[in-house]
């Protein structure tokens, strides 16, 4: 079964992509968590993003465009990036999502995708 | 919380789901707590081991805690706070099988079970506590065997699904349908609430055993490195493990996995130096480690080898308390440890042990006998297990292959789920990290 990883990072986090004493850890955990995922053959796919505040949020209402700066939702933490995982129930995609960096700073949701 | 026959909120009973009663009923809510920790598992084996519905049993238990906290207070602390929530649970498990009506076979065992019950339970007599056929219940054989800690710690100890679908890293819904699920298997199966025959009972007791070891284990990636902030259901775990050895005086591993859970308790402290970084066992504060803890585990496995019946978790003991001897004696003596794995491997040939004596071996015989140890591994049961990635990494640089020892660390970070884990292996796969 595919899952998505949705990870979502505090404001530290973000910071710590382009903090001179902070990137090295940040990427190489990134790195190898990435790394781990390919090697375990469970790697579907996935994106880091830039940061919410160059989000722009789009909705159609009445036929209008609401064209709005920032993310869908203000909160203290933001989508930070996604994996997207295949491996054979919850119970592992859970373990995966518990080895993810962001994990342990943020908060990371897990959900099954839809079958396609 | 909200309790209901999903069985999310089977620890309506446990102490901190107890809703406060308001300040005048405090000393009614402390007495309930009290109820609750000391004898939850009691009351809820005593009823289950007559009705073999341990869910049942829970629920009419739930709502006699709930109706002590509400009484209580107005009617004060009963003498006997044991028998007041036995009777209410009784009387609850009464009504329970009257609603049910219909399904006439359960109703009817059920109500018999209830009229032996209280015509067993005099209360000038001590009521038996049936706690041990519990535990051997909850790691049946027909028992799926990723059900049997949770379940232990919820017919036990009265934990609540949440809390220890947390602990085993599953969603919180899914835990709590796993828990109904083998309640109605050990009703409708009929497991029966016994002590296995003296044949069958090392083979049913290292199930129990293993359960209580799970449960201290639980969310630990490594027990021996894990975050001493995240304490997981350490505490609980050797709770039972004192239990048992209380239910089951005679049987040797009880004091072995007892005394393996305080020596590694024992360390919590040194596992984290002040900044909060890793700190990996040979090079822990000894200062750091609790000494009453470690005498206390010395004593019992000490105790437990006069038996003469040597036992995985006897082993597991002696090889803390190998390691424990460095407090001691300055140094660690790997040979001895190295030869106690040996041992263990022979009589549980687990991944953990055998990437543990790898790292013995390479104490004593070096680096490359160690990688020799590793390599004989199969690669599929450690493609995630980060302690095989992380004594690879170790090992390869002190070999001086810079490159596969970069990569290793690398596999080490990936799979690792504690950050300061991370961060150590970071340190130790850079070109400055010190070499342990």
């Amino acid at each position: 079964m595919k899952y998505t990883i949705l990870i979502y990072e505090a404001g530290a986090d973000f910071s710590a992509r382009t903090d001179e004493r902070r990137k090295d850890a940040y990427w190489g955990a990134y790195r190898a968590y990435t790394k781990a995922l390919t090697d375990a053959g469970v790697m579907v796919g996935g994106a880091g993003l830039q940061p919410a505040h160059l989000a722009t949020t789009i909705r159609q209402r009445d036929g209008k465009r609401e064209v709005q700066d920032g993310p869908y939702a203000e909160a203290k933490e933001q989508l930070g990036g996604y994996y997207v995982i295949e491996v054979p129930d919850l119970d592992a995609a859970l373990d995966w999502a518990a080895r993810c960096p962001g994990a342990a700073t943020g908060a990371v949701e897990v959900r099954p995708n839809l079958p396609m | 919380m909200p309790r209901g026959s999903d069985g999310s909120g089977r620890g309506a009973a446990q102490p901190a789901d107890v809703s406060p009663a308001g300040d005048d009923g405090s000393d009614a809510r402390v007495a309930a707590e009290l109820a609750a920790r000391t004898s939850y598992g009691r009351l809820v084996a005593y009823l289950a081991a007559r009705s073999r519905d341990v869910a049942a049993a829970e629920d009419a238990l739930g709502d006699a805690f709930a109706a002590a906290l509400k009484t209580w207070p107005r009617i004060g602390v009963p003498d006997k706070p044991e028998a007041w929530l036995l009777t209410v649970a009784r009387r609850h498990l009464v009504d329970a099988a009257r609603h049910a009506g219909v399904k006439a076979a359960g109703a009817a065992t059920l109500r018999t079970a209830v009229l032996e019950a209280q015509q067993e339970a005099s209360w000038e007599t001590v009521f038996p506590d049936e706690r041990l056929k519990l535990l051997f219940v909850c790691a049946h054989p027909a028992i799926d065997e990723a059900a049997r800690t949770p379940l232990m710690l919820q017919a036990v100890l009265g934990l609540d699904a949440a809390r220890i679908a947390s602990a085993f890293l599953v969603a919180p819904a899914a835990m709590g349908q796993r828990l109904v699920r083998v309640k109605a298997r050990i009703r409708d199966a009929g497991i029966r609430f016994e002590i296995p025959a003296r044949g069958e009972l090392p083979r049913r007791l290292q199930a129990v055993l293993d359960a209580v070891y799970a449960a201290y284990g639980s969310g630990w990636e490594d027990v021996a490195g894990a975050d001493p902030r995240q304490k997981g259901l350490a505490e609980e775990a050797i709770w039972l493990g004192r239990l048992l050895t209380r239910l089951l005086p005679e049987e040797p591993e009880t004091h072995g996995l007892l005394a393996l859970m305080l020596h590694c308790e024992a360390r919590r402290g040194a596992r984290r130096d002040a900044t909060g970084r890793y700190v990996p066992l040979t090079r822990q504060d000894v200062a750091l480690w609790s000494r009453p803890m470690i005498g206390e585990a010395e004593r019992i496995l000490a105790a437990a080898s006069h038996a003469g019946k040597p036992g995985r978790f006897q082993l597991e003991a002696a090889i803390q308390s190998a390691h424990a001897e460095r407090a001691v004696t300055g140094r660690t003596d790997w040979e001895a440890i190295a030869l106690l794995y040996e041992g263990l491997i022979r009589m549980a040939p687990t991944i953990g042990a055998r990437v543990a004596y790898a790292a013995a071996l390479a104490e004593v015989r070096g680096p490359d006998g160690g990688l020799a140890a590793l390599d004989a591994l199969p690669s599929d049961a450690v493609s995630t297990y980060q302690p095989y990635w992380a004594l690879r990494a170790h090992l390869l640089k002190r070999l001086g292959r810079a490159t596969d020892a970069r990569e290793a660390y690398a596999r080490a970070i990936g799979v690792s789920e504690d950050m300061a884990v991370r961060d150590f292996l970071a340190r130790q796969g850079s070109a400055e990290g010190e070499d342990t």
